[in-house]
């Protein structure tokens, strides 16, 4: 046991011939909230979609100290939970049909609690209950892709790029409401390309470029670094 | 033609259309679940109208034992799977689903069989039997290929037609065989003559959609397999397994067949491949629907057994031909009304 939740070490993913992550690792303690930053094309997605299992990967992943599990599935049980970078909505249903099916593996008991606790958080949500998920603006569409994540009650969630395309109003909500996600004791992983924002949040940061780990430590660490911000992550502010 | 012709065609119609909504409506199932195009859901339609008409004279049907074929080849598929880990569960599992399972219809069908039954239990038998086929099809052919290109699922498809086709053959024998009505009684509604079993026809097929509406609609695995046909990656993230999927889709395919077979069976004479011809009616409907659209599917049905029933008073040699020439201009119209994208 390292006491980690999550421990990679090595990590290796290929598209075809082309590898696009070389060996990285990374730790997170539970309860913390630790962001992997990048420019685009970083191989920060791929990482996540690793630790997910929707892409196959060599290297060890530990989870609360042991091989996680195979499947993507069984991961999900395990409660790990992706909100992928395209939310992956389900478009023609309504909201209460994708909140429902974030919660398929558990029973109708306590779907139905955490639902509650779903619409109080997101009022927005419990409004638009009956609409298609489809016909959500962006935001909207963020806090539902959440919503049915935490609906699965994950212990560690990913989240890519939840800012994506978003207004900065709602990245602020939405940054704020992951903050405050890590108070239930979810811990999160965060992918980020508004990286200052995303160290503002999180406990640890991991730079990676093309691939590879080029800098980690303390978040604020990294955040208060001139040099670090502005060669490789530009003027994000 | 006189309003008396017509009334005929027109019930003729109906109650084959009702059969070909079934069928259209598992394929429809089936595709936007799996993305499989499933051409060998008219075999399940041949192997119940001949398994039922085999119960009907007290003979013991060699689906049986097709059956548990079917199911040992499951059971060695999923021991080679297992041949690098497994755990007591998973084998136990398979063992109950793949050996136990096909075992127990197959005695209870060796039992019961020569009792003489009433024809409403020959028709569940007769379910009890194919049903299970549509899991095993899934397990051997299908789920290998969870991943594979529409194509390449097509291809398989074909190749599962003509194999179960040859077993159908191997099974049955060339003869072709007629069940008898699950109530051979006559309705006269005015100058019309109403059979029983269309009325078991349409009444069925009314349940069925219902049942499917209310799958879909309120349970959760129904929601699962909407979910999986919307988006497939959205569904695997919360947890939904392409295999329960596909297995259940497969499922229900294999129920419609078969209860599409024992409708069919009593009205006209079958042979072991007359299947396939009435599942491509069902594809022509399917079509129409867009392969995506329950409703369209089930009306546009009705409509090719209508157009079926007038083609073959009018033109009966080129019934066949009208029927399938319906798909082209439904092509052109698809293929302006949209735009499609390749593969997802």
């Amino acid at each position: 046991m390292t006491g980690n939740l999550l421990e990679l070490s090595g990590i290796h993913a290929s598209y075809g011939r082309a590898e696009v992550l070389h060996g990285i690792s990374l730790s997170m303690k539970a309860g913390s909230i630790v962001t992997v930053i990048g420019a685009n094309g970083a191989g920060k997605t791929t990482l996540l979609n690793a630790v997910m299992g929707i892409m196959p990967a060599r290297g060890t992943i530990l989870y609360d100290g042991v091989p996680v599990p195979h499947s993507v599935e069984a991961r999900v049980a395990a409660g790990l939970c992706l909100v992928p970078e395209k939310r992956e909505l389900f478009a023609s249903m309504s909201v209460e049909d994708n909140i429902e099916l974030g919660g398929f593996l558990r029973s109708a008991s306590e779907r139905a609690e955490t639902r509650e606790e779903l619409y109080a958080r997101f009022p927005r949500l419990a409004e638009r209950r009956r609409q298609l998920a489809g016909t959500l603006s962006g935001g909207e569409r963020q806090m539902l892709a959440l919503a049915r994540a935490l609906m699965s009650r994950p212990r560690l969630l990913l989240l890519d790029e939840p800012s994506l395309g978003l207004a900065s109003k709602i990245v602020t909500d939405i940054l704020d409401i992951v903050s405050e996600l890590r108070k239930t004791g979810v811990s999160i992983l965060l992918v980020e390309q508004n990286a200052r924002a995303a160290l503002e949040i999180a406990d640890e940061g991991y730079l990676i470029e093309l691939g590879e780990v080029r800098r980690s430590g303390p978040a604020a660490e990294l955040a208060a670094d001139p040099a670090l911000m502005e060669s490789y992550l530009g003027t994000h502010s | 033609m006189d309003a008396m012709i017509a009334t005929f065609l027109i019930q003729d119609g109906v109650t084959s259309g009702a059969i070909y909504a079934l069928l259209g409506l598992a394929l429809v199932l089936v595709f936007s679940v799996t993305r499989v195009i499933f051409i060998p859901q008219g075999e399940f339609v041949a192997y119940g109208a001949l398994t039922l008409a085999l119960l009907d004279n007290g003979r013991i049907p060699p689906t049986i034992s097709l059956l548990v074929c079917f199911g040992a080849v499951a059971f060695l598929l999923d021991l080679w799977d297992m041949r690098r880990r497994t755990d007591a569960r998973t084998f136990l599992r398979s063992l109950g689903l793949n050996l136990v399972l096909p075992g127990i219809v197959y005695g209870i069908v060796t039992v019961l069989a020569p009792l003489g039954l009433p024809s409403f239990a020959k028709a569940l038998l007769t379910i009890l039997i194919i049903a299970p086929m549509g899991l095993y099809v899934y397990r051997i052919a299908y789920r290998p290929l969870a991943d594979a290109s529409v194509l390449v699922l097509l291809i398989c498809s074909i190749g599962v037609h003509l194999a179960m086709m040859g077993l159908g053959l191997v099974f049955f024998g060339a003869e072709g065989l007629r069940a008898q009505p699950l109530d051979d009684a006559n309705y006269t509604i005015g100058s019309l003559m109403v059979p029983a079993q269309s009325l078991w026809i349409y009444g069925s097929t009314i349940a069925i959609i219902v049942a499917l509406y209310i799958f879909f609609e309120r349970t959760l695995l129904g929601k699962a397999l909407r979910a999986t046909a919307v988006n497939r990656l959205g569904a695997r993230l919360v947890g939904v397994r392409t295999q329960l999927t596909g297995v259940t889709a497969f499922m229900l395919a294999a129920t419609i067949g078969a209860v599409s077979g024992v409708l069919i069976g009593p009205i006209t004479t079958i042979y072991y491949d007359t299947g396939f011809l009435i599942g491509l009616k069902g594809f022509v409907a399917a079509i129409i629907g867009g392969l995506a659209s329950f409703p369209v599917t089930a009306v546009a049905a009705i409509g090719v057994g209508l157009i079926e029933s007038f083609a073959s008073f009018f033109a009966s040699s080129y019934k066949e031909v009208i029927v399938f020439g319906l798909i082209v201009p439904v092509l052109i119209w698809l293929s302006l009304s949209h735009t499609f994208h390749e593969e997802e």
